[in-house]
């Protein structure tokens, strides 16, 4: 192979790359440009019955409820709009905790229960410390009465 | 006469099509693209930004890890921040810089552009491997995992990545330098689209990775003995960076210039 | 002193990303500095090149 062809190769191969790498990032975003879908998209059925999709939203305060001697447990992903009933098998982040933000991959079945196969925590961008957040706790509940 | 009409119609039709439609440039501009300038300021500014690099860097990291509170919600794992933050910063800063002087390069025709571009390269695919890395480890114990694939954030921040080693790739593929410069630059400067879609991809898409904190101006969202260890370390990372890209754009203008008088002088006066 | 090493219950995590940073940082600062140092010594040769070269005893060839 002469010099000149094997620099054509390999110009091609690192256009082609480039191509590929772009057509495949926007492939993968217009058939899932929502990487989870909301409990109210999924109550108004916009989301696929035959295969895994993510849910994402908060956790109902309150809603969480452990099996004991096992670790299945149950809770409600909501968008203060619509709810969906979520069961799941196995190990919680640390972050997972009631009112705070959760994106679940699984199926949901006709029941309209959603069977979790893998459960992320979602976080803000909102960092401060405990007793920060204790004061925020309290002046949002002296509001609220 | 008409000789010489004619020579010169030639030769203003084989100047390069670019740089005849741009405007000329300003004197100041021609004389920071001078390579001896450059390489003289170069040694100047070296040892000031590399030990306020090494400050700041070292202050930062001790206030994140000492000063800073825990997170309320995230603990301690919450101070990856402070080197995850500057980090991705830095690589998009690292490509916005090289699209930039790869550009000025092409237009322009200014080798010292390409000489810029060059050495911002492998340090920004240092720092973007670097994002992605402690993105990685900090999202094992706040999202449950390390990598998530379809994350729109996550993928164009791997695409960045590829972007830097394809234009190293590319300038590989040459030996002819000029036709290295000319072909990378354009590949560089069509990726810069990538570094607002990077930025921007928590808003457009809905992802696993949270909103920005800092870039917005509105209300904040983080408290100020948790920012100003952030605002140090990614202060002393682009100081470091730039000490970086000095050092070896002084290495890219002795290579180019090897034949030139005032580096053989500068050489033989060193080594004398 | 402890506690600090601990991290919260996340030492791997915090510590080995910083570690990696360090460990980043440390080898761009190597690998730049000694992209300057021997353009600079390759430069130094050929610009010797001018002046009348040495020639090489036998002992230097083999």
């Amino acid at each position: 192979m002469t010099p000149r062809r094997r620099r054509m190769l390999l110009i091609g191969s690192v256009l082609l790359g480039v191509v590929v790498s772009a057509g495949l990032a926007l492939r993968a975003f217009e058939q899932n440009l929502l990487y989870f879908f909301s409990p109210s998209e999924v109550a108004a059925g916009e989301v696929p019955s035959e295969r895994a999709f993510r849910l994402g939203g908060m956790v109902l305060d309150g809603s969480v409820e452990r099996e004991a001697g096992s670790l299945t447990v149950s809770f409600v992903v909501t968008d203060y709009a619509h709810q969906i009933p979520v069961t799941y098998t196995g190990v919680l982040p640390d972050l997972f905790q009631e009112g705070q933000g959760v994106v679940a991959r699984g199926r949901l079945d006709p029941s309209g229960h959603f069977a979790a196969e893998e459960v992320l925590a979602k976080h803000d961008e909102n960092y401060m410390p405990p007793e920060v957040a204790e004061a925020v706790a309290r002046g949002r509940e002296a509001q609220g009465q | 006469m008409n000789r010489v009409g004619a020579r010169q119609a030639v030769s203003s039709r084989t100047r390069p099509v670019l740089s005849g439609l741009m405007p000329s440039l300003p004197v100041w501009f021609h004389r920071w693209g001078s390579p001896p300038h450059v390489y003289r300021l170069a040694d100047r500014l070296r040892p000031w930004l590399g030990w306020i690099a090494a400050l700041l860097i070292a202050g930062g990291a001790f206030a994140g890890l000492v000063l800073a509170p825990p997170d309320y919600l995230q603990g301690d794992s919450f101070r990856i921040i402070y080197v995850h933050v500057p980090s991705a910063y830095l690589g998009m800063m690292a490509y916005v810089l090289m699209a930039a002087a790869a550009a000025v390069g092409f237009v322009w025709r200014i080798k010292l552009g390409h000489a810029v571009a060059v050495s911002a390269a492998p340090i920004g695919a240092s720092f973007t491997f670097l994002a992605l890395v402690t993105g990685g480890i900090w999202g094992k114990p706040t999202w449950g995992t390390y990598w998530e694939w379809g994350d729109a954030r996550l993928m164009f921040e791997l695409i960045l990545l590829f972007l830097f080693l394809g234009y190293l790739a590319l300038r590989a593929a040459f030996d002819d330098q000029d036709k290295a410069d000319r072909v990378s630059a354009i590949l560089a400067v069509v990726g810069v689209i990538n570094v607002p879609i990077i930025h921007y991809s928590v808003e457009w898409w809905s992802t696993l990775h949270q909103g920005p904190t800092i870039s917005k101006l509105d209300s904040p969202s983080i408290t100020m003995d948790m920012l100003a260890p952030l605002l140090v370390m990614i202060v002393g990372f682009t100081l470091c960076f730039a000490w970086l890209v000095l050092n070896r754009l002084q290495g890219q203008i002795v290579e180019r210039e090897r034949d030139a008088r005032w580096l053989r002088q500068l050489v033989t006066e060193r080594t004398r | 002193m402890t506690d600090f090493l601990q991290m919260g219950g996340y030492a791997p995590y915090v510590w080995s990303a910083y570690g990696i940073t360090l460990v980043v940082l440390l080898l761009n600062i190597w690998s730049a500095r000694r992209a300057r140092i021997q353009s600079l010594a390759r430069a130094a040769e050929t610009a010797g090149e001018e002046r009348p070269r040495r020639r090489p005893t036998v002992r230097q060839v083999q």
